[in-house]
């Protein structure tokens, strides 16, 4: 069963992460170049992506003629999406210990309060999870 | 390539890789020479013609690249070479019929080994056994091609750890490690069967591979009597394929499919094994699922369906194993005999059960039962219930639409 764990943060904690010592940037690299090692090496890796800042994040609607229709000012309270990984597992118990590795990305002291929160979803699959007759 | 050469190809693949590995050891190795075997195969039988015995023709040369691959090692190597050399018999290819069956089927117990991880033996099997390539069960698995090469690489890594051994287990133990092989091969026809909605071109077809490696079981293993069951089950099931989804791929339950879809032939290949199968006595769970399957494939309509038999095989099936969706089963088929209400009461009694508990199938078969009893907005409420809690994309989609034809209707 396929999974996706994303991490997300307000627009303060990304201007908040740019600002992060040269060390604390380097320890959080290589933690998730390291993290992104052990999803292939343990053959769960289905894919991963990291988002740009969200600083020129639009909502996009259809206008009457289908045109789009642009709205970026967001309230300060919302979370936008930094990056994800997709994860190929036997068990959601699985995904939620990958889940925890994740969660344990290095930040500088009195960045966050404890470890980073990951939103763990399953991926809906083309498969009816069927039991025969 | 010739067709024949090819299903010839991939039944003797197996067997030739057993061999190779039993005499070696080094089962990456084994797999390469066998693997360059197959490819001279492929480029030279179809204008030399078959070989009088194409088996020991792979074997021969397989033994030769192995041969070739040790004595490019070291001297410690090639000092083992010698032992080896030295043992292989003289051997008259057409007299060794059984340990090249008995290799195959050696292969096949180590590949669906309790040790690994039913993910594990699932790649390890299509690939070992089943010959297919790395890529197209990836593909058939929906990852990528590098993590399933990882995960059939850590599969071989952790049986030369584990120390699995490459043999046929003792008498005494070959009957708990055939329920294991059994079970791989169940979830591969799983996969395939319940993965066909959709249009998923290039993909393995994952259940007749199933069906495949389940003939060879069975042929190699006729005693078994859950290895017929276990065939039978999957072509009494895979016969309603065709009539399970419609062009949108929606799925459409047992009782409105269309039955003139359904593989008539299949279902006759099917209740001749499981007729045959059953009387032989050691019933097991498999022969119990495919003796129901074949009472809903010999139904001629929903109404037709012999309900009470059912429910007595569902009775004897929760006798054997205490699985929670077999009493699920069992709770529709009592509602399809007694009435919704006294299913209804045995849904109750699983709620309590943490296994199934939270899984969007009580809500669904609830929401079916209440249906049945009339008490729609109950079933209404169920039915999104099931739909917000599962996983699959076409059972969402059958779950809420259900739900909004119910609601609309009152």
């Amino acid at each position: 069963m396929k999974y996706i764990l994303m991490m997300s943060g307000t627009r303060a904690e990304f201007d908040s992460y740019a600002r992060w010592p040269k060390q604390d940037l380097k320890a959080n690299v290589d933690f998730m170049r390291t993290f992104s090692k052990e999803l292939r090496d343990s053959g769960t890796f289905v894919a991963a992506e990291g988002l740009a800042f969200p600083h020129e994040a639009r909502i996009v609607r259809a206008g009457r003629h289908g045109e789009p229709i642009t709205d970026g000012v967001f309230p300060e309270s919302k979370e936008f999406l930094a990056g994800y990984w997709i994860i190929d597992v036997e068990s959601p118990q699985q995904a939620y210990e990958i889940a925890a590795r994740a969660s344990m990305a290095p930040a500088p002291k009195g960045a966050r309060e404890g470890h980073m929160p990951i939103e763990v979803r399953q991926v809906m699959n083309g498969v009816p999870d069927e039991w025969l007759s | 390539m010739d067709i024949r050469i090819e299903r010839l190809l991939r039944e003797l693949t197996p067997q030739v890789l057993g061999t190779v590995f039993r005499r070696f050891g080094e089962f990456e190795a084994a797999e390469d020479a066998v693997q360059e075997a197959t490819l001279a195969a492929t480029l030279q039988w179809p204008f030399d013609g078959l070989p009088i015995n194409p088996r020991a023709w792979l074997t021969q040369v397989a033994f030769r690249r192995m041969t070739d691959h040790i004595r490019s090692e070291s001297a410690r190597r090639r000092r083992e070479l010698d032992a080896v050399l030295q043992e292989a018999p003289t051997c008259d290819w057409t007299d060794c019929e059984t340990t090249l069956e008995d290799d195959a089927l050696g292969l096949l117990f180590m590949c669906c080994h309790p040790s690994l991880s039913p993910s594990s033996a699932i790649a390890l099997t299509l690939r070992a056994v089943g010959g297919l390539t790395t890529a197209e069960i990836a593909r058939a698995f929906l990852v990528p091609e590098a993590t399933m090469a990882q995960r059939i690489s850590r599969a071989k890594q952790s049986i030369v750890h584990s120390a699995v051994p490459f043999e046929l287990p003792p008498p005494d133990e070959r009957a708990l490690r055939l329920r294991s092989v059994l079970h791989v091969l169940y979830l591969i026809f799983n996969e395939g069967y319940t993965s066909s909605t959709g249009h998923h071109l290039n993909r393995v077809d994952l259940s007749h591979e199933a069906i495949r490696l389940a003939r060879i079981v069975r042929k190699m293993q006729p005693e078994v009597t859950e290895a017929a069951g276990l065939l039978a089950l999957m072509l009494l099931t895979d016969a309603r394929r065709q009539a399970r989804t419609n062009d949108a791929g929606e799925l459409i339950p047992l009782g409105e499919q269309d039955r003139l879809l359904w593989n008539r032939r299949q279902i006759e290949e099917g209740v001749d094994i499981i007729s045959d199968t059953l009387p032989r006595g050691s019933v097991g769970p498999y022969q119990l699922q495919a003796a129901i399957a074949a009472i809903h494939d010999e139904a001629a309509n929903v109404d037709d369906t012999d309900w009470p038999q059912i429910l007595a095989l569902y009775g004897l099936l929760m006798r054997m194993s205490d699985n929670p969706m077999v009493r699920l089963n069992h709770a529709v088929a009592v509602a399809m005999v007694h009435g919704p209400s006294e299913g209804l009461e045995l849904l109750d009694t699983l709620a309590s059960d943490s296994r199934i508990n939270g899984h969007y199938r009580l809500d669904a078969v609830r929401a079916h039962l209440l249906q049945l009893a009339g008490d729609t907005d109950s079933a209404v409420t169920h039915y999104r219930a099931a739909a917000a809690k599962t996983g699959s994309l076409p059972e969402c989609n059958y779950l809420l639409a259900q739900a909004s034809r119910l609601s609309s209707r009152t």
